[in-house]
């Protein structure tokens, strides 16, 4: 009979938590190292957020001109670019230097704007026909790199991450996930999945996430570590709350890349409420990853990136249609914020793309690579060969510490 | 050897023990020329009535403004009721019915055409849009069920079609008011090209200028209005449609040609044997169901036919997962579940035993992510969490479902008939009590693959 691991046999999560040293049959793996301290977040912003809207160029003359009447409540950050007041919870990350945009990226993705196509390149870090690429770019940078194992990347929530699929194992969960079965049943169940490589593997290693997550659930209970710094994540919110609580109890331990998803971004119509409500939902995002990280923050570096962006001019039913150049957002403790990176095209009629769109002037790729050059140390030729085929990287930003 | 009968019914219908949906590819094929044996009883709100009901909710929300808490509680109720109804009825068609493989259809064309109730209210209509705009042309032709859905309220609301208007049209012009282009874009990538084809930018602003006029008049239902129309001959795909005046018969003219464009030929066939054969089908099928499908002038019974006639398509191994939904579908179609059985269940057992289950496991009812619908690969829904939940789900799942659990050696034969394997055979001998049995057996690999 096929059995599921050892780890996924041992009775009770207490045991685990316990005696890990009394088990020589766990693999060594789940106790390995990671490779580094830093920690990478990426959350994919799914539906093409307005960066127009986000991050307002107030000091464009030809902003008002593309779009009278039409912009959000925002706040000046630098004199020239002002921030939407759904991420008026930033502000003092802002102020200290733990977070920052870049203006007028986007991803090689040209001319179709269609979501699914977008996210797709956005996920697979290429320059052709994603399509045919079915891994994607961070968990490309997985494969480059020695000594990582099945935990060090963490793809969070129900939707399915291509960013972080491909060869390199990574581990995929959503929070709450019901899950509590006796050896017996675990048996069973390996027996009958022994046929079948995807429900054997899916089953697998569900059996040892929710062992490892109960065993700390149990560690952790009334044992407050005052040297962690933190305070407790903030109770109820949203899923996506959830997710990025989560993804700070993942981080604190060996997890050092997370990612997972934020939709609803796509704003064909009455813009001001939803953009409100995304861009409230995303500080919370990222207010509850610093809370969950404690001083661990000071190590991590949050990437927030959209498909593409929105039309410069509104549409006729008070939103914007899909457009190309957008805005992308950065956090942490491990870069070097209070400063918006990029060159600014400009708005005139000319200076569009296609006489509609925000002209982009870099290649989102291009942060995110330094950014794991930053964090992870990585060489610019395995970036710009491996994870992110064809990219030139350029200058270095300075957007790291 | 798996016999053509079970692999029937689990790859086109909800399991074996709905009788029938054991048949060989003429008899599914008969049974879908032969029409809907289910009528009167099962129809969802009609959209007329969805309306009156949008149009109460709209008056009590601004009585609302006044005070009056009363009215808008039972206008918000009054929606609720019929969307809870319609959900009824959906479900105990594919219970009640002869035809399942209809229903699977008619669920995989709704999701080709996905449109999602983005405001409350307008849950009245979303089942009606099923049934008004595609369960009449799933055994129809192609063209028809395009235009249906493309001047479906429902449709034109989800895709922001109702206030795009023409900038230099009478009503833009007063307005100041301009195009949408979403429902242009989504009409050529998702609904007939298909993205790898070769339209560009310019097609999909010149189709978004073409739909203008095409809107709702809350007390009147889908209207065109000229008056809202972008003057002027638009040229989409190279061809170019319309004059000075806005007409109505342009846009179908060019909904037409769209729906028999080669590239809509492939893109559906591929589609069709992605979700019902393998998410990597084999090359000869698609090239026949396309063949037929232009032959045939857009006939959707051709394009089904060609599927059925295919020798992969009768491919023992079972190379796609069930969603939640046609999981959940599947289990009570193997407990013997009736469409009685479900309008009987009161709102808060069918929410915990059904629609919050499918939620969990990665489906919320008329809660895709986007027009793009819900995806196909096996892989989304059995990832770990995915089949994590669907495990605990299946524990205890004969009593929320059935009332009581049955002998679960019996229940594996209604359940999977000779498509369980001899693992899955032994291991629901082996299990100590009958609610282990039963939970192996919706566990099992076989009875979430189809």
């Amino acid at each position: 009979m096929t059995q599921f691991t050892r780890r996924g046999l041992l009775k009770g999560a207490g045991t685990l938590a316990c005696s890990a040293a009394a088990h020589p049959l766990l693999t060594s793996a789940t106790f390995a190292a990671a490779p580094w301290d830093n920690r990478l977040v990426v959350i994919i912003l799914r539906g093409a957020m307005d960066g127009l809207a986000t991050l307002q160029p107030l000091g464009d003359p030809n902003l008002n001109i593309l779009r009278p009447g039409f912009q959000d409540p925002a706040t000046d950050l630098d004199g020239f670019y002002a921030m939407h007041d759904g991420l008026a919870a930033l502000r003092p990350l802002w102020d200290q230097g733990q977070l920052a945009f870049a203006h007028a990226v986007s991803t090689p993705y040209r001319d179709k704007r269609s979501h699914f196509d977008g996210q797709d390149l956005l996920e697979a870090g290429t320059a052709m026909d994603a399509g045919s690429v079915r891994d994607g770019w961070l968990n490309r940078m997985m494969q480059t790199v020695p000594g990582v194992s099945g935990r060090t990347a963490f793809a969070i929530g129900r939707e399915n991450m291509k960013i972080l699929s491909g060869m390199a194992e990574v581990a995929n969960w959503a929070p709450d996930t019901p899950f509590d079965l006796d050896a017996n049943a675990q048996a069973l169940l390996a027996h009958i999945y022994a046929d079948d490589p995807l429900f054997h593997a899916a089953a697998n290693e569900a059996v040892e996430l929710a062992t490892m997550i109960s065993a700390e659930e149990l560690a952790n209970e009334g044992e407050p570590d005052p040297m962690m710094g933190m305070s407790a994540p903030p109770q109820g919110g949203g899923a996506e709350r959830q997710l990025a609580a989560f993804a700070a109890e993942r981080l604190r331990e060996e997890t050092r890349i997370a990612a997972f998803s934020i939709n609803g971004w796509d704003t064909h119509r009455d813009q001001t409420g939803a953009l409100t409500r995304n861009l409230q939902k995303l500080a919370d995002v990222i207010l509850t990853l610093k809370m969950g990280l404690g001083r661990d923050w000071g190590k991590t570096t949050v990437l927030a990136v959209t498909e593409f962006g929105r039309t410069a001019r509104p549409n006729g039913s008070n939103g914007t249609d899909h457009g190309t150049g957008g805005a992308m957002l950065m956090a942490g403790g491990a870069i070097k914020g209070g400063q918006v990176f990029g060159r600014w095209p400009g708005l005139s009629e000319a200076d569009l793309y296609d006489r509609r769109d925000l002209m982009p002037t870099a290649d989102v790729r291009a942060y995110a690579a330094w950014a794991m050059r930053g964090a992870f140390g990585l060489g610019r030729s395995e970036l710009q060969s491996d994870i992110f085929p064809g990219l030139d990287m350029g200058s270095d930003p300075g957007m790291m510490l | 050897m798996v016999s053509t009968a079970t692999i029937a019914s689990i790859r086109f219908g909800y399991g074996p023990n709905n009788p029938g949906a054991r048949r060989d590819a003429a008899g599914l094929s008969d049974a879908l020329r032969a029409g809907d044996p289910l009528g009167r009883g099962y129809g969802a709100l009609g959209i007329d009535k969805a309306l009156a009901e949008v149009r109460r909710f709209r008056d009590a929300n601004e009585a609302r403004k006044q005070g009056n808490e009363a009215d808008y509680r039972a206008a918000q109720l009054r929606i609720r009721e019929h969307f809870l109804r319609d959900t009824r009825s959906a479900l105990s068609r594919i219970l009640d019915t002869d035809q399942p493989i209809r229903e699977r259809l008619v669920w995989f064309w709704a999701d080709h055409f996905t449109a999602i109730p983005k405001v409350q209210p307008v849950r009245a209509a979303a089942h009606g849009y099923i049934d008004e705009a595609i369960r009449p042309h799933v055994a129809g032709r192609f063209p028809d069920m395009l235009k249906s859905v493309v001047t479906h309220p429902f449709m034109l609301h989800y895709l922001d079609q109702l206030e795009s208007m023409g900038p230099n049209s009478r009503a833009g012009q007063r307005r100041e008011s301009g195009l949408n282009e979403n429902l242009a874009r989504e009409v050529l990538e998702l609904h007939t090209l298909g993205v790898s084809s070769a339209y560009t930018q310019t097609d999909v602003r010149q189709l978004a200028e073409l739909f203008t006029g095409l809107t709702v008049r809350p007390d009147q239902g889908f209207r065109y209005i000229a008056a809202m129309a972008e003057p002027g001959s638009e040229t989409v795909l190279g061809k170019s449609y319309g004059g000075q005046r806005g007409r109505f018969a342009d846009i179908e003219a060019a909904l037409n040609d769209i729906a028999l464009h080669p590239d809509t030929a492939a893109h559906l066939a591929r589609k069709l044997a992605v979700h019902f054969v393998s998410t990597d089908p084999d090359p000869d099928l698609i090239a026949s169901m396309t063949a037929a499908y232009r032959a045939s002038d857009g006939d959707l019974m051709a394009l089904t036919d060609a599927m059925l006639a295919h020798p992969s398509a009768w491919s023992p191994v079972f190379a796609k997962a069930r969603t939640p939904y046609e999981y959940v579908a599947a289990a009570l179609t193997a407990f013997g579940a009736t469409g009685e059985h479900i309008r009987d269940m009161s709102d808060r057992d069918l929410r915990r035993a059904v629609f919050a289950p499918m939620e969990a496991m990665g489906q919320p009812y008329w809660g895709a992510r986007g027009p793009d619908g819900w995806p196909e690969e096996p892989e989304h829904w059995i990832s770990p969490s995915g089949l994590a939940t669907r495990i605990a789900w299946a524990r205890g799942a004969a009593e929320r479902l059935a009332g009581i659990a049955p002998d679960p050696r019996v229940f594996l034969e209604h359940a999977l008939a000779d498509a369980a394997g001899d693992r899955l055979r032994w291991a629901v001998s082996a299990a100590e009590t009958k609610d282990v049995g039963l939970a192996l057996v919706m566990a099992s690999a076989e009875f979430n693959r189809r």
